[in-house]
C-alpha cells in the first residue's frame, strides 16, 4: 500500500523540462531516497510535493487524498514535514523554541485567546513545551535546548531541524540532503537516528548525495537524470543498473 | 518569560512619577501633552507589532488612525434633528444609540452616541485594513512600503478634498466621550489628571495585551514568519494569514488611537492624515528597535512630548526624517537594546558598527 503516489507529473521552468512524466510511490513505513546528479530535478520534485511549488501536470496522491496545487502549510497539516537543504532554523530563537514551533499542528491558541493568556492557552503552552522536550530526549540534544539555533555547529543544526519537522508528528518526512555537510561519523549517526525514525511509523523519502547511506538505509530508490525517472528499484539492483551507472560515470563504465 | 510584569509595574511606576512631578512643580500642563503622547504610543505599539515581530512595513498608518479619528468626528457631530421623523433615526435614538446635546448657541444637536460612533469606527478600520491588507500583504520589502504609502496618501487626499469631513480645516467641536461614568474623554483641565492615567492605563493594556501575544503559539509563530517563512509554512502555518491578522491588528490599535485622540482634542485635521505623519511612527518604532515594544513605547513617550511641545520647532518633521537615515545608517536594531555598550564601545575602539540587515 502506498503512502505516496505520484503520477505523471511535470514542472517547466521556461525552457527547461525540470521534472518530466515522473511517476512513482512511496510504500507506507518505507525509506525511499531519491538520487540523481546535480540539476535532475530532485528539489524541484520534493518542492512540488511540498507544495512550494504547482505541477504543471500529473497528480500526487497522499494518504489517498489528491494534493497537487494545495498551499505548503495546508500539505503540512495533511501530514507531510520536510526539512531544507540548506538549513533554514529560526534565528533569534533556541533551538527548543524552533521545535515548540514544529508543534503549531498540535496546538490551537489563536490570537485573541493569545493576548488574553486564557488558562487552556497557558496548559498547552507547557504541553507544547513538554513534548518538545521530549523530542530533543529522543534525538539526544537536550543539552542545546536554550542554545540560539543558528549559533550551532552544522551538525547540530541538522539535528534541532530534523527534530522540528518530527515534532509536526508527520506521517511523511522529506529530507533534503540530511548528510549535506556533515563529517563521516555525524552521517553515521544522521543514518542511525533516520532508521530509529522509520521505528516511530514515519514514511521516509529523501534526497541524498551520500551513496554510502543512501545505499545503506534504503529500501527503494528512484533515480531521476534530466527531470526523467531512470530508474526505481531495490538499492541493490540499482548499483547494478547499467542505465544508472552510464549517468553517474559515463558510457565507457556502463559497458564493462 | 514572566519578567514583563516587572516591567509593567516599572513602567506605571514611571507614569506615576511624571504625573507626580508635575504636581510638584505645579506644571500640570505639561500632562495634556502627555496624554496625546499616550494615544499616539497606543498606534506605535500595534505598529510596533506588524513591524517589529511580523516583519511587515507600513507606511500608511496615518491613515487609519484618521479613519477612526474621522469616523468618530462625523458621526459624533452630524446633526441628525432634521431626520427625526424618520422611522430608522427614531428606532436609533429609541435605542440609544443617538443621543441629544446642546449646541454652542443653545439649539439641540440629535448626534451619535460616541460609544456607537467608536464601535463603527473600528469596525471601519478593520475592515479597510482587511481590505487593503489581503492583496497587500502578498507583497514584500520596497514594494509593500510603496503599497502602504499609497494607501497612505489616497486616505489623506480623501479627508482633504471631502467637504462633510471639513476639507481642509477637519472636524472640529467633537463632544468629550464618557467613556466609564467618572471618565470622560476630553481637553477640560478639570479632567487633566484622570484624562493621562486613563490614556496610559489604556497603553499598558495595550502592552500587556501583545506582550502576551508575543509568546504566546500565535507569536511564535509571527517570530517564525518573519525568521524563515518558507520554513514557517513548511510547519503548517498559513502564513498569509498571519500577517493579516496582524496588520489588522494594528490598523485597529491605530484606529482606537484616532477616536480617543479626537475626542481629546475635540476634532481633526488632515494634517493627522500626512504621509509625515506614518514616517513619524515608523521611525519611532525604528528608534525603538523594531522588535521592541518597551523600546518603542519609551522612544513615543520621549520624542511625541518633544514634539508636542514644540521643541523641534518648524524642524518637526525634518528631525523625523533625520532620525529614520541615522538610524538605519548607523544602528539598525534601534537604540533601545541591550548590546548597545559593547556597540559603543566598539565605536569608540575605532571598529564601524557591524552590518546586521534586516
Amino acid at each position: 500500500m502506498s503512502l505516496l503516489s505520484v503520477r505523471d507529473l511535470s514542472k517547466r521552468f521556461g525552457g527547461l523540462q525540470a521534472v518530466e512524466n515522473v511517476s512513482f510511490i512511496v510504500p507506507h513505513g518505507a525509506i525511499k531516497a531519491l538520487i540523481g546528479p546535480n540539476g535532475a530535478g530532485k528539489t524541484t520534485l520534493f518542492n512540488l510535493i511540498s507544495g512550494v511549488l504547482r505541477p504543471d501536470s500529473g497528480s500526487i496522491t497522499f494518504d489517498g487524498r489528491i494534493v497537487q496545487g494545495l498551499r505548503p502549510h495546508q500539505i503540512a497539516a495533511r501530514g507531510i514535514a520536510r526539512t531544507f537543504q540548506h538549513i533554514r532554523l529560526f534565528p533569534k530563537m533556541t533551538a527548543l523554541e524552533n521545535i515548540m514551533i514544529g508543534r503549531y499542528l498540535h496546538s490551537r491558541a489563536g490570537f485573541i485567546s493569545g493576548m488574553l493568556n486564557l488558562p487552556f492557552t497557558r496548559r498547552e503552552q507547557k504541553t507544547v513545551a513538554a513534548k518538545s522536550r521530549e523530542m530533543m530526549e529522543f534525538l539526544g540534544i537536550t543539552d542545546l535546548a536554550d542554545a540560539e539555533a543558528t549559533s550551532l555547529a552544522y551538525g547540530q543544526q541538522r539535528i534541532v531541524e530534523l527534530g522540528r519537522a518530527l515534532a509536526c508528528e508527520p506521517k511523511l518526512l522529506l529530507l533534503d540532503e540530511p548528510a549535506a555537510g556533515l563529517n563521516m561519523r555525524e552521517t553515521v549517526e544522521m543514518c542511525a537516528l533516520i532508521g530509529r525514525i522509520r521505528g516511530l511509523g514515519i514514511t521516509v523519502f529523501l534526497v541524498e548525495h551520500d551513496m554510502s547511506l543512501v545505499m545503506n538505509i534504503s529500501d527503494e530508490v528512484l533515480v531521476l537524470s534530466y527531470g526523467q525517472k531512470i530508474a526505481d528499484d531495490k538499492p541493490l539492483a540499482i548499483q547494478k543498473n547499467t542505465e544508472v551507472i552510464k549517468v553517474y560515470l559515463g558510457e565507457d563504465n556502463a559497458a564493462n | 518569560m514572566r519578567t514583563s510584569y516587572t516591567q509593567v509595574f516599572g513602567f506605571t511606576a514611571l507614569i506615576v512619577a511624571i504625573q507626580i512631578l508635575t504636581m510638584v512643580t505645579n506644571s500640570s500642563y505639561h500632562l495634556t501633552q502627555l496624554t496625546m503622547t499616550a494615544y499616539y504610543s497606543l498606534l506605535i505599539i500595534g505598529l510596533c507589532m506588524l513591524i517589529g515581530y511580523a516583519g511587515q512595513i507600513s507606511l500608511g498608518h496615518a491613515g487609519f488612525f484618521c479613519i477612526g479619528g474621522y469616523v468618530t468626528a462625523f458621526f459624533t457631530t452630524h446633526d441628525l434633528s432634521s431626520h427625526k421623523a424618520n422611522p430608522v433615526i427614531a428606532l436609533l435614538a429609541k435605542a440609544g444609540i443617538l443621543i441629544v446635546r446642546p449646541d454652542l448657541y443653545g439649539g439641540d444637536l440629535l448626534t451619535v452616541h460616541p460609544w456607537a460612533a467608536c464601535v463603527v469606527a473600528m469596525l471601519t478600520a478593520l475592515g479597510v485594513a482587511w481590505f487593503v491588507g489581503g492583496p497587500v500583504l502578498k507583497l514584500k520589502g520596497h514594494y509593500l512600503a510603496m503599497a502602504t504609502l499609497g494607501f497612505g496618501t489616497i486616505v489623506y487626499r480623501i479627508v482633504l478634498g471631502t467637504t462633510f469631513l471639513g476639507a481642509a480645516d477637519g472636524i472640529s467641536d467633537v463632544p468629550p466621550f464618557r467613556v466609564l461614568p467618572g471618565i470622560e474623554i476630553s481637553g477640560n483641565a478639570s479632567v487633566r489628571v484622570i484624562n493621562y492615567y486613563f490614556a496610559w492605563g489604556l497603553v499598558t493594556a495595550g502592552v500587556l495585551l501583545l506582550l502576551n501575544l508575543i509568546h504566546s503559539r500565535a507569536g511564535r509563530a509571527l517570530a517564525a514568519i518573519h525568521g524563515a517563512e518558507d520554513a514557517a509554512d513548511a510547519m503548517g502555518i498559513p502564513t498569509a494569514r498571519y500577517k493579516l491578522n496582524t496588520f489588522v491588528l494594528s490598523a485597529v490599535f491605530a484606529a482606537l488611537a484616532g477616536v480617543l485622540l479626537t475626542h481629546y482634542n475635540g476634532g481633526i485635521g488632515p494634517s493627522e492624515a500626512s504621509v509625515m505623519k506614518s514616517v513619524r511612527y515608523v521611525a519611532i518604532v525604528a528608534i525603538g528597535g523594531m522588535a521592541n515594544l518597551w523600546g518603542s513605547l519609551f522612544m513615543s513617550l520621549i520624542l511625541n512630548y518633544l514634539s508636542l511641545r514644540g521643541y523641534f520647532g518648524t524642524y518637526d518633521d525634518a528631525v523625523f526624517g533625520c532620525i529614520l537615515i541615522l538610524i538605519m545608517l548607523f544602528a539598525p536594531e534601534g537604540l533601545i537594546r541591550r548590546s548597545i555598550l559593547r556597540d559603543l564601545r566598539r565605536l569608540v575602539s575605532g571598529g564601524g558598527v557591524e552590518e546586521t540587515g534586516s
